[in-house]
């Protein structure tokens, strides 16, 4: 694991600091950064997020990152907004994302209850999902967020608000967490973890 | 289910973790990482680090302590204590803190939420309001500069007032500080955390009074608020988090196992 090369992607946001200590906590040495060519070379790659996806998506345009980010073959994971982005649309500023994972994302309809959605709750996988080996079913993680995706063909985790949504979204290579697992306790380093570990035989899909 | 949190708040001067009585006579408690473990590691959902440094002083201060928990607990954090400009929150902000809580600055210039909303996104501003209960005129006063007692002043505004005023300049979360009840830990102010729960549309944090197991059952059951802040019964170790969170679990009430 240590071998591999992580790189968290900068978009400038504020949970870049977190994500990297808690890769570093896991013994890896992240590099954060922006560049096109070190992007393409990892064997690993994060793209964080926090803010709103219309902010983010301009962000990404200005770094000249759209083309690359949509183009990459290694295991990729989307954490918070940075998993919205990775959707074809966003309801926050209707505004197209990244499209590399065929769902949406929409405002959340929490049923009267508090939005933001925020602290811990429980998820629990769909399927096979590699991200989440070795945890409880269901597990508890951290979330803060007000925009969700709704559940689909590509969900591999689900969540419940008022209205169940997708905790975790996967299509081949690409995954997205909508939970914060740099903010999870033991669950969420053991997420990041099984992430640094996938195999190939995992991102075939 | 989403979990009631349980969110142990430190005291933070120059760099150090203290305790003070009456916002007084600080003593030193210790060095903030390995609390701040000590409590990550026991279940707490997420803590509030009070930089009561700033608060009356305006000099720039080292605020590097913030990274160092950043880099050693693996929970969401809140730093709370003056912080009055952008440059403050983003500094802040990118050395890790999850989450930053704004109160006297917000009362100075109330624009100052919407800028920050505007810059960081609604999740991580979070307002702290300090509510007094007035017998004479049955109001809830908001007051200011609470963390330095010779210069702590009623405003202008009724709570309910400035609740609402703050949700709509986008504050993404209350910390409801019930004055009254501060430092004597005889309960949470249910009557007021209930009354104003209705006008709170974002995540609500009851805050002061907190004694024993039996205030945060009652806060949950009867005032609905999305957490619980609390300091001295924590620290004083007259109730450990683990014993905590399984009494709520026993009686229903949905909370991450510590």
């Amino acid at each position: 694991m240590s071998s591999k090369q992580l790189v968290i992607v900068d978009t400038a946001c504020a949970n870049l600091s977190s994500v990297r200590f808690a890769c570093e906590r896991l013994g890896i040495k992240p590099e954060v950064t922006a560049d096109i060519a070190r992007i393409q070379a990892a064997d690993r790659v994060i793209l964080p997020g926090v803010g709103t996806a219309q902010a983010a998506m301009r962000n990404l345009q200005r770094l000249e990152l759209v083309d690359t980010l949509q183009q990459l073959q290694q295991p990729v994971l989307g954490i918070c907004l940075g998993m919205q982005l990775l959707t074809t649309w966003s309801a926050e500023g209707n505004v197209d994302c990244l499209g590399v994972i065929p769902a949406q994302t929409l405002r959340m309809q929490a049923q009267q209850q508090p939005l933001p959605h925020m602290g811990w709750n429980t998820v629990t996988a769909v399927g096979d999902n590699p991200l989440l080996h070795g945890l409880a079913q269901p597990e508890w993680f951290y979330f803060v967020h007000s925009y969700a995706v709704a559940p689909d063909a590509a969900t591999i985790a689900t969540c419940d608000y008022g209205q169940p949504f997708a905790a975790m979204i996967r299509h081949r290579n690409y995954f997205g967490a909508q939970f914060h697992p740099e903010r999870s306790g033991s669950a969420g380093s053991k997420l990041l973890k099984n992430f640094l570990e996938l195999t190939d035989a995992n991102t075939r899909a | 289910m989403l979990a009631k949190r349980i969110i142990p708040c430190l005291d933070v001067r120059n760099g150090e973790v203290v305790k003070g009585v009456q916002f007084r006579n600080h003593e030193v408690i210790g060095a903030i990482e390995p609390l701040a473990e000590q409590y990550a590691q026991a279940g707490a959902d997420e803590l509030v680090f009070y930089d009561i440094t700033a608060s009356s002083d305006a000099r720039v201060v080292d605020k590097s302590w913030v990274e160092r928990i950043a880099r050693v607990i693996d929970i969401p954090f809140t730093v709370a204590g003056g912080i009055s400009s952008i440059a403050h929150a983003q500094e802040i902000l990118a050395m890790g803190a999850d989450k930053i809580s704004i109160n006297s600055p917000a009362l100075r210039d109330p624009e100052l939420i919407n800028t920050l909303v505007d810059e960081f996104g609604q999740q991580c501003i979070v307002i702290g309001i300090d509510s007094f209960y007035n017998e004479q005129t049955d109001t809830y006063d908001v007051y200011q500069f609470t963390g330095d007692e010779t210069r702590t002043q009623k405003t202008n505004w009724q709570t309910r007032a400035w609740l609402r005023e703050v949700v709509a300049r986008g504050a993404g979360e209350i910390v409801l500080n019930c004055m009254n009840q501060d430092g004597v830990r005889k309960g949470y102010d249910i009557p007021q955390l209930f009354s104003l729960r209705a006008d709170c549309p974002v995540p609500l944090i009851a805050s002061g009074g907190a004694g024993s197991i039996e205030h945060f059952h009652d806060v949950f059951n009867q005032a609905n608020v999305d957490g619980a802040l609390a300091a001295s019964v924590f620290h004083k170790g007259l109730i450990q988090i683990s014993t905590l969170k399984q009494s709520l679990i026993d009686a229903g009430i949905a909370v991450r196992p510590a």
